[in-house]
């Protein structure tokens, strides 16, 4: 059979959406050609402001890369643009002249900004927000000008004005209506969101009506029907968008606002679609996401000869995308005549929530501060749900317990549960049977779920769990390493193991961070994983450490620091307290403390001090500041004590001596008490040790501090040798397999405490790890002699400039 | 009324190495001097505006440094607090000239 031949004019999301759902029905019908006008491939619109707001890149919100194209044996011409139609002939012609006939043609034109038609809408520097290009045109602005102006305080004025703000400038939103939003939102919420804005540092003059634009090149000033001005050198006008229907008007489609179409979104013409922003349907031309994926599904069956159910026009909902703002209205959400309102108001936590109804039935929500419930009465609107047995304020609670039917259980299976991407409940369940995903993250890689706003996560881990059952509890909890990556701890230290990333940056641009140079929560955890993996390769990042592990010495809230010295097991002399005692009246330290750890603490230390205060100590850091062995805290033992079975201070002394300054991935403490009663506390300790006749019990996990936990009992051997050993390869294990920052107490928990025991019991892994250990501790030295002898180091990190 | 700006010398480009910052003691004033991964260098106020940490100290992520008390996140170009937290620093115009570092005071 000859394939037909479909032209697909617009390369933006609705026609795009479109395309791929007639590659997922009938692959093999069509021969397909998409024209854009853009340089780029189809990428997501509606995520452009967090490009601008700096959150993500060009790359990332692509939703079809070239080889997309190329792989569906797509023909895509870029930069062109389509001129004529010639209906009779079924043939197209665009700007550069190239011609192609069709036997399908789909319009997919998308919209344009409007612009205010004022003096100076065409002076430099006035831009609208609709591509790619409007957004570089910002970027480029924001680095060589401050004062940016806003013309619109809609959905997309807002956004604008916030990524700006984002790019240091000082923005002003100038809107012409009395509300922000005021197609979105009623009265109270815009109030809401225009306080939480301002505080942001968004500025705002509502109903001015913004007559000219004023500048000699480039805009200076505009000016408003009032007379008064406001300074600018940036203008961003967000007002509202029109159809592009030129072209269809000029082929003789019939149109009014939009293309005019049918429930099959067929136009006036036979074998001419219009779907998107630029169609209209039943007098409405959206200008909203979610609709158009609705309509594509429609036209990719019309078209392919299917049986499809009409189009009957969409509700739509939105959320404004502006980080520490929540806001979402859907449906009808004014109230008045046979619309009654049900409102909760929080002015406390600066909540608010209202949702309309008529009769039995919700039509419309808003809610501010609190958006967690949207997508649940977005479905229920949607579905027109009867609500008469419901107790209508517990709609705005969350589902808990039995108190609610899962929305998500309820929902058909063509019903969307992605507005973003357009993904519906169906494609996900499938994804899940077939590809196996089994998480929120596999979702997302395998259908672009929740891959843009991320609004519908929830409800995405609720399809997993209620399609997995039990097995899903196991994958469902993935956190990510930090904010900066969707990656787990375990994926990123697989991919710095397979594909031997060596430097933070390195994991950071191969693993696709989201920030160019990571946080203070990833940059510390990556140090240490690297350090962890290539011991004798990987160069420490300094500058990747929280202060105190720099400065090797504990900051205290007056910017001055506290210096402790190693003291092993707790056991100290007179001539290491004599030293101490210089250090503190020479240096002027403002107090001396006994720590809990068995060793004094010198508070009040000036930094530029630190390296003269090690050097006349002539002691080993004590590591108060490390993500390392903090001390071994003893008891006296058999030595003096009468109970004592067992030389506890010469075990915990030897202890501290082997395990001393090599990371993990928090503190770790230790102690080793001599008896059972357990002067040393060894019972809420990482690793403690309780000498008993004829050998030693070992507890783990124990911890003394936020999460109070008693030990557990690793197991029992003969000889401080083998503690040694057991802690050794115990330690070691928890830095192979802890989470950055993850204490053993939690750690153990975890990972579960037959599991570990199983592998520090088996002889094998035990000399292993401690193997592993020996590497790790081999190119250990004492922080603070290292620094006392560099002059570089002593000049760049602790001397200050006086002028 | 004129302004009087006061240029000072505090150091040369090589005295603080790339995602470190400096202490710069003008008299009571103390300034965080930051030199930027990207090579630039800005000076903010030495104390956070949450409980007056020494922002110096914090660890820097392009143009932001986080506090060390209690990581808040400070963009050291425009002195503004990042979100979820509010307020702002001072922030101290800073030239290079040569390999010499000024901070202009007014």
């Amino acid at each position: 059979m000859e394939k037909r031949r479909l032209v697909l004019v617009g390369n933006g999301m609705a026609g795009v959406k479109t395309i791929e759902e007639i590659l997922a029905i009938s692959k093999d019908q069509f021969e397909i050609t998409i024209i854009g006008e853009e340089p780029h491939p189809n990428y997501n619109r509606i995520l452009l402001s967090k490009v601008l707001q700096g959150d993500t890149t060009l790359d990332d919100i692509t939703l079809n890369d070239w080889d997309w194209y190329e792989e569906n044996n797509i023909q895509l011409l870029t930069n062109e643009k389509v001129i004529y139609i010639d209906r009779e002939e079924k043939m197209i012609t665009t700007n550069v002249g190239t011609t192609l006939t069709y036997d399908e043609l789909i319009l997919a034109t998308g919209s344009k900004p409007f612009i205010l038609p004022i003096p100076g809408a065409d002076l430099e520097g006035v831009t609208t927000f609709r591509d790619m290009k409007d957004t570089d045109e910002m970027l480029a602005a924001s680095k060589k000008y401050r004062k940016a102006a806003v013309i619109g305080g809609g959905l997309l004025g807002l956004e604008a004005a916030r990524g700006l703000l984002n790019l240091g400038m000082d923005v002003t939103v100038v809107h012409l209506g009395e509300n922000l939003m005021d197609r979105q939102l009623d009265e109270a919420a815009a109030t809401l969101l225009k306080k939480e804005l301002e505080k942001q540092g968004m500025r705002f003059l509502l109903q001015k009506n913004t007559t000219e634009i004023v500048g000699q090149k480039r805009v200076e000033f505009l000016k408003f029907s009032d007379g008064e001005t406001l300074m600018c050198d940036l203008v961003v006008m967000a007002v509202g968008i029109k159809p592009n229907i030129d072209l269809a008007k000029s082929a003789g489609l019939k149109t009014n606002r939009g293309i005019i179409v049918n429930d099959f979104l067929e136009t006036s013409f036979p074998n001419i679609y219009a779907v998107g922003e630029c169609a209209e349907h039943n007098g409405i031309a959206y200008g909203l996401v979610a609709p158009l994926f609705e309509q594509g599904k429609v036209l990719a069956k019309k078209i392919s000869g299917y049986e499809t159910t009409p189009y009957k026009g969409s509700v739509v909902s939105t959320q404004l995308k502006v980080s520490g703002v929540e806001v979402f209205s859907a449906g009808d959400f004014i109230e008045g005549g046979e619309r009654k309102a049900l409102k909760v108001f929080d002015e406390q936590d600066g909540i608010y929530k209202k949702m309309v109804f008529v009769g039995k039935k919700l039509v419309g929500a808003v809610l501010f501060g609190d958006s967690k419930e949207g997508n649940r009465l977005f479905s229920m609107i949607k579905k027109q749900a009867d609500i008469s047995d419901t107790v209508k304020v517990s709609l705005l609670q969350p589902i808990g317990g039995d108190s609610g039917e899962s929305v998500v259980a309820s929902m058909a299976s063509d019903e969307i549960i992605c507005g973003c991407n357009g993904v519906s409940k169906g494609t996900i369940v499938q994804a899940i049977h077939e590809q196996e995903c089994t998480s929120v993250d596999g979702i997302k890689a395998c259908t672009s779920a929740s891959r843009s706003c991320g609004g519908c996560k929830s409800m995405i881990s609720e399809l997993l769990e209620i399609t997995l059952g039990d097995q899903f509890v196991a994958t469902a909890s993935k956190e990510t390493l930090c904010s900066c990556t969707d990656l787990s701890r375990d994926e990123v230290l697989d991919a710095i193991r397979n594909k031997k990333l060596m430097h933070t940056r390195e994991v950071m641009n191969v693993l696709g961070w989201s920030t160019s140079e990571g946080c203070s929560k990833c940059r510390p955890a990556l140090n240490y994983y690297l350090g962890m993996i290539y011991p004798l390769d990987y160069e420490d990042e300094n500058e990747s450490r929280y202060v105190n592990e720099r400065l090797h010495a504990n900051i205290q809230k007056d910017g001055s620091f506290g210096v402790v010295p190693r003291m092993y097991g707790g056991v100290t002399n007179s001539d290491q307290l004599r030293k101490i005692a210089d250090v503190a009246d020479k240096y002027n330290a403002k107090l001396l403390k006994i720590t809990g750890g068995q060793r004094i603490d010198i508070f009040g230390i000036e930094k530029e001090d630190l390296p003269k205060v090690w050097e006349e100590l002539d002691m080993p850091s004590g590591y108060a500041y490390g993500k390392t062995l903090r001390t071994v805290k003893t008891c006296v033992g058999e030595t003096f004590c009468r109970f004592g079975t067992q030389d506890s201070m010469s075990l915990g002394i030897a202890l501290e001596k082997r395990l001393e300054r090599v990371g993990s991935p928090h503190k770790f403490k230790m102690a080793v008490s001599a008896c059972p009663r357990n002067c040393a506390e060894s019972g809420i300790k990482d690793f403690g040790v309780v000498g008993v006749e004829g050998g030693f019990e070992m507890y783990v996990g124990g911890n003394g501090g936020t999460h109070l936990r008693a030990a557990d009992l690793l197991g029992k051997v003969k000889t401080a040798d083998e503690v040694i050993e057991y802690a050794s390869a115990y330690f070691q294990y928890y830095r192979e397999t802890g989470i950055y920052l993850e204490r053993t107490s939690k750690w153990l928990e975890r990972m579960g405490l037959d599991n570990i025991k199983a592998v520090i019991e088996n002889p094998k892994q035990r000399k292993e790890l401690n193997e592993r250990l020996e590497v790790a501790l081999s190119v250990q030295q004492d922080p603070w002699k290292k620094i006392i002898h560099s002059e570089k180091l002593k000049s760049e990190l602790f001397e200050k400039v006086k002028v | 009324m004129k302004q009087v700006v006061e240029r000072i010398k505090v150091l040369k480009i090589d005295e603080v190495a790339k995602d470190f910052g400096k202490t710069i003691r003008v008299g009571e004033t103390e300034i965080a001097l930051f030199h930027l991964k990207s090579g630039e260098f800005y000076a903010i106020e030495n104390r956070c505006p949450h409980k007056g940490g020494v922002l110096v100290e914090g660890l820097i992520s392009g143009q932001h440094v986080f506090c060390p008390m209690h990581d808040w996140k400070i963009d050291v170009t425009t002195g503004k607090v990042q979100e979820p937290d509010h307020g702002c620093v001072k922030t101290y115009q800073v030239e290079v000239k040569g390999d010499d570092v000024y901070i202009l005071l007014s």
